[in-house]
């Protein structure tokens, strides 16, 4: 399907820049592939602990409100069952910044599900009866759980993620845009969309002679242990966070979650350790979710097609109890340049769980508005959307007004192009019949920030000739063992065998979360010095040497230039006339994302994210009940994701980009470039299919019947 | 969960006996459906008694020319049977439509057509639902309710019954054999299944504690001109949007026979007799066949999110029947 070749071509003209070896740039299996496929891999409630105990979160039953009585009698009764903790008996915590996770210390309720209550027992079995005997009697209030475009809450910001100003502007945006030929004024609607790794957030947590030590699926167990530090007050040295395999985060364990929280309370409560796993059900909501959002996108160009204005307004939600501001509309800053440029965002805080970060948040739903609207522009000035996007290339950033260190956009779409057979696409839509199929073709473009953030690592010269490589850095499924690995042979210039790797433990050198696709970026940087110094170290004095290595400096005096990786996706698809139903044919992504480090584990998260963009656009959706003010459609069989009977083909390239103002391994991330566009290109080769525009995601079949007499 | 007691009967006489004993007690077939249940607490038995030991899971081809499916046969089991594949295969793709293989491996016949609906906010033991909770309300009747029904509702209860395979035993025609306290007794398929009315809580004819032994398909040589089509919100591993079992007789181009039951559009699986009536005796064409639909669907009375269904399952009648006409 994919062609390695394309990755393997371009590593080779860079290989050694880091060191000596030749190991990044091949493809290689994980690492630690067989344990996985034999089952002893283990994780977050999988280790072996004497005298474990099992704990359940118990939701709260109101949307708003407070407590007024728990009568925990009928639970404590229960067989098995050993405690009940709630805000009237809990462990203190201390009232933190993460207002979030400040659990079980005070009546009030700020959205449904919020956790109220644990449950501890013996067995699984008897903590979840349990928490079905707890009773809790509630005064509750109204609740306003719905985002609408004029609700009364809606407000400005000071921010959005993570430290973007909330509205910006350059030329007369409105001036711009009365006075183009080609316009375009278009909202589109994305629903909540609910992360669901495949490990549930979980975790064992015990405490010994007042030490805690846990196991937790996170994707960072230093900024674990720092969270736990400041609630439990304890010196971080005094806790051991630890995450050996994690099954998936996708964002949602980016940061210290409420069962870390509960199993560590609960254990210092019954004084054993404890076990607590949420169920599938208890992952919508409470973990956090993607905002849903409503993008009123207005862009105006000139008869070429080249944009003179581009505006973006972008409504999303955040909670009552925390600042969540999704950057929806900070794609559209960088990607494309006009003279008269606006983007706003606009919150309302709802009675509702906090939202969160979902691969790409920010990029992902904003591109595919964008990027649908660009699709719309194409039609309005009659120019193929390749070409047109082709045309409004940048190699300036139109948002910090200076180069981008490398851009490779157009590439993209060219040789996406090439590869896809879009020169002999007939661009009126409903142009493609076969049977009772519609077919249709649809490109988008993608960008996503390279960024790299401060870490440590340490690198040691053993006496048999072995290295050992310690660092925190997490890996989630994703295979950043394997590339740290490759990354720290070259970096010591011995063939990798001889290198043996640490990662997932707080007890290790400090190193940021696998997040925001700058894992390997932050993570090879430390690895690479640590391996450069340790080998100075061993010119001197050979023997079993440890060098030690911290990029704070290094990574903060890094001049400001705009850093991104490119992308362009194009879709075909297909419609039943009569039903409706959208089915993908095929869908081809081209990259550019610097270095690739690792063929294998690099297609597999640009296919990853392709899928999870055709998910987005096809089949998931939250469905809020606002009387009960949660989603009801809370397990796999009714939240509907991508399964791979509807992935019929996918494939992945990537160019041959050197970068040199990156980091040590010239490595862009590509975690969360695949699923950029690619819910815009299905809605447009959806449009190019049909001839109908659906603006509102999922695009399911209930939008499309009838489709024969549409349009 | 609630802790239960658990036996393995070999006969059936002792499955039922124990079921007569204990008034909490739940059959168990494969435990797709019976355990996910058990885990949400929307069902508790203290008693599971498991039928997985009861002589009941071989398929016997009929003198008559039926076919006598015992109820532990599994789905794909059943999918897979030679007699089946050749003589109802509008059976054989309903089943291979329905859930995935693991779950196909494990569920059983019985269990199948006993499997509670799918509408999410009987699964969801906080909030309100007639038939989990009799009397405490209808969340759905004006809640998310775009998978529930469009006929034969009630305000107690919109929901819709979640089988495949039952949507093709009802074009069958299918006789489902029981065993009560005191014996056996055959139960048509169409007359298995309730309308919710003011008692959505009560699914079936059957009394508390009646076995479910087998499912006969009486012979129906036009069964061989048959087909199950399921439309459905991704291309697997989903209960369906719509659904159609259909068996076409031709005499030239004049309906001789045909049968016809819908899915997903009610609290029961869906004879469209009034469809069939139209079709009858009259030269078939892809209108008559959409006429036939719009007959049906007539008396339908759409909820707020599923109005799609009307004209969807007007649109799979009239492929399921064109493409049987032209086979
Ligand atoms: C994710 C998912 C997707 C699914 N998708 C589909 C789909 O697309 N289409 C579809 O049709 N189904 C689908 N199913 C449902 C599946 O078909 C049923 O769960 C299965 O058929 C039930 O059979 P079982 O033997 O496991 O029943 P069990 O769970 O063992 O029992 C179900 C009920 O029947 C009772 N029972 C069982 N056997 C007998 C008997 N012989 N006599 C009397 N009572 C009995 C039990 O007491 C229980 O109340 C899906 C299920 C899941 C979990
Ligand atoms: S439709 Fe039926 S099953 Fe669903 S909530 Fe209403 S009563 Fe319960």
């Amino acid at each position: 399907m994919s062609d390695d070749a394309a990755g393997r071509a371009g590593s080779d003209d860079t290989v050694g820049r880091a060191g000596s070896g030749d190991a990044v740039g091949r493809a290689h299996p994980r690492l630690e592939g067989p344990e996985k496929v034999t089952g002893t891999a283990r994780y977050a409630v999988e280790y072996p602990v004497d005298g474990v105990t099992y704990g359940w979160a118990v939701p709260s039953a109101v949307v708003r409100g407070r407590i007024t009585r728990v009568d925990t009698a009928a639970a404590l009764a229960s067989p098995g069952v050993l405690a009940v903790l709630h805000h009237g008996n809990a462990p203190r915590l201390a009232p933190g910044p993460e207002r979030e996770l400040w659990l079980l210390q005070e009546p009030a309720v700020h959205y449904r599900g919020q956790y109220v209550a644990v449950v501890v027992a013996t067995s699984l079995e008897a903590a979840r009866e349990g928490a079905r005997l707890v009773r809790i009697d509630y005064d509750a209030g109204p609740h306003s759980t719905v985002l609408t475009d004029d609700h009364p809450g809606l407000y400005k910001p000071d921010h959005v993620n993570p430290s973007y100003p909330a509205d910006t502007a350059e030329g007369d945006f409105d001036a711009g845009y009365a006075a183009a030929p080609v316009r375009v004024d278009t909202t589109y609607r994305t629903p909540a969309y609910h992360n669901n790794p495949m490990e549930p957030h979980a975790t064992t947590a015990h405490w010994h002679d007042g030490r805690l030590l846990v196991h937790d699926s996170t994707q960072g167990t230093s900024s674990v242990r720092a969270t736990l530090a400041e609630l439990f007050e304890l010196p971080p040295e005094s806790i051991r966070v630890v995450a050996e395999h994690v099954g998936g985060g996708f964002g949602s364990k980016g940061y210290a979650k409420a069962p870390v929280v509960l199993a560590a309370l609960a254990a210092r409560h019954v004084d054993r350790p404890v076990r607590l796993a949420l169920t599938r059900q208890q992952l919508f909501g409470p973990i956090g979710y993607r905002t849903p959002t409503i993008q009123r996108v207005r862009l105006a160009a000139d008869t070429d097609g080249r944009l003179t204005a581009i505006c973006h307004d972008a409504i999303s939600q955040t909670s009552t109890i925390r600042e969540f501001a999704e950057q929806t509309a900070v794609y559209t800053r960088s990607m494309y340049a006009a003279p008269h440029r606006r983007t706003t965002h606009r919150l309302v805080r709802l009675d509702v769980p906090t939202p969160f970060w979902m691969r790409a948040p920010g990029e992902c739903p904003g591109a595919y508005a964008l990027e649908s609207a660009v699709d719309e522009l194409a039609i309005a000035a009659g120019i193929d959307p390749v070409e047109l996007r082709v045309r409004n290339d940048t190699a300036v950033d139109p948002d910090q007004g200076r180069p981008f260190t490398s851009r490779n956009l157009v590439g993209c779409l060219r040789e996406g192009a090439r590869r896809f057979g879009w020169a002999d696409r007939n661009p009126s839509p409903r142009s493609r019949r076969d049977g009772r199929w519609l077919i249709g073709t649809g490109v988008a473009g993608s960008s996503y920030p390279a960024r790299a953030r401060p870490s440590s690592a340490t690198a040691t010269a053993r006496p048999d000739g072995g290295f050992l490589v310690r660092i925190n850095a997490t890996d989630i499924g994703t295979g950043a063992r394997t590339a740290i690995w490759q990354v720290a042979a070259d970096a010591l210039g011995v063939p990798p065998e001889r290198v043996e790797i640490r990662i997932g433990d707080s007890d290790l050198p400090t190193a940021p979360v696998a997040g925001g696709s700058m894992g390997t970026a932050s993570w090879s940087w430390a690895v690479v010095r640590a391996c450069q110094s340790l080998r100075e170290k061993l010119r001197d004095s050979p023997g079993e040497v440890t060098a030690e290595a911290d990029t704070t400096d290094e990574v903060g005096n890094q001049p400001a230039r705009p850093r991104y990786a490119y992308g362009a996706q194009f879709v075909e698809v297909r419609v039943d006339v009569d039903t409706g139903e959208v089915r993908l044919n095929r869908m081809l992504g081209v990259f550019a994302a610097g270095r690739v480090v690792n063929p294998t584990t690099a297609r597999s998260q640009l296919i990853g994210g392709m899928t999870m963009g055709l998910s987005m656009a096809l089949h998931e959706e939250g469905l809020l009940d606002e009387r009960y003010g949660d989603w009801v459609n809370h397990d796999l069989a009714t939240y509907h994701i991508t399964g791979c009977a509807d992935v019929e083909s996918v494939e992945a390239y990537w160019l041959d980009e050197q970068d040199d103002e990156l980091n040590p391994a010239g490595v862009k991330g590509l975690g969360e470039i695949g699923i950029v566009g690619t819910a815009a290109a299905v809605a447009n080769a959806v449009h190019h299919a049909t001839g109908v525009r659906v603006r509102d995601l999922p695009i399911r079949l209930d939008k499309l019947i009838g489709v024969s007499s549409l349009a | 969960m609630r802790a239960f007691r658990y036996h393995r009967p070999a006969d059936v006489a002792d499955a039922v006996a124990l079921l007569g004993a204990e008034p909490q007690a739940a059959y168990l077939g494969g435990g797709t459906n019976l355990v996910d249940l058990m885990k949400l607490g929307v069902q508790r038995p203290d008693v599971l008694v498991d039928l997985t030991r009861l002589p009941l899971d071989t398929v016997e081809e009929l003198p008559d020319g039926g076919l006598r499916i015992g109820a532990t046969v599994r789905n794909s089991d059943l999918a897979a049977h030679p007699a089946v594949r050749r003589d109802y295969p509008v059976l054989a793709r309903a089943l291979l439509a329905a859930a995935s293989g693991q779950l196909r491996n494990m569920a059983t016949t019985g269990g199948n057509l006993l499997q509670r609906t799918r509408c999410v906010y009987f699964q969801d033991t906080g909030k309100a639902c007639n038939k989990r909770e009799p009397g405490s309300g209808c969340a759905a009747r004006h809640g998310q309710n775009r998978d529930l029904a469009v006929l034969d509702w009630s305000e107690q209860c919109v929901a819709t019954h979640p089988s495949d395979l039952a949507v093709a035993l009802t074009a069958l025609d299918a006789v489902v054999q029981v065993h009560e306290t005191d014996g056996p007794r055959d139960i048509p398929i169409t007359a298995l299944y309730r309308s919710p009315g003011t008692h959505p809580e009560r699914e079936t004819t059957m009394a508390r504690g009646t076995l479910i032994t087998a499912v006969r398909l009486p012979p129906l040589p036009a069964a061989r001109r048959s087909t199950y089509l399921k439309v459905r919100d991704r291309a697997s591993f989903a209960f369906a949007a719509g659904s159609v079992a259909a068996v076409l007789d031709l005499d030239g181009d004049l309906v001789r026979d045909v049968r016809l039951a819908y899915g997903a559009v009610a609290h029961r699986p869906w004879r469209a007799y009034r469809a069939e009536q139209e079709l009858r005796g009259h030269p078939f064409s892809p209108a008559l066949a959409a006429r036939a639909a719009d007959a049906e669907l007539a008396e339908a009375r759409p909820l707020r999110h599923n109005g799609f269904k009307l004209p969807l399952t007007r649109a799979i009648t009239v492929r399921a029947l064109t493409e049987l006409a032209a086979s």
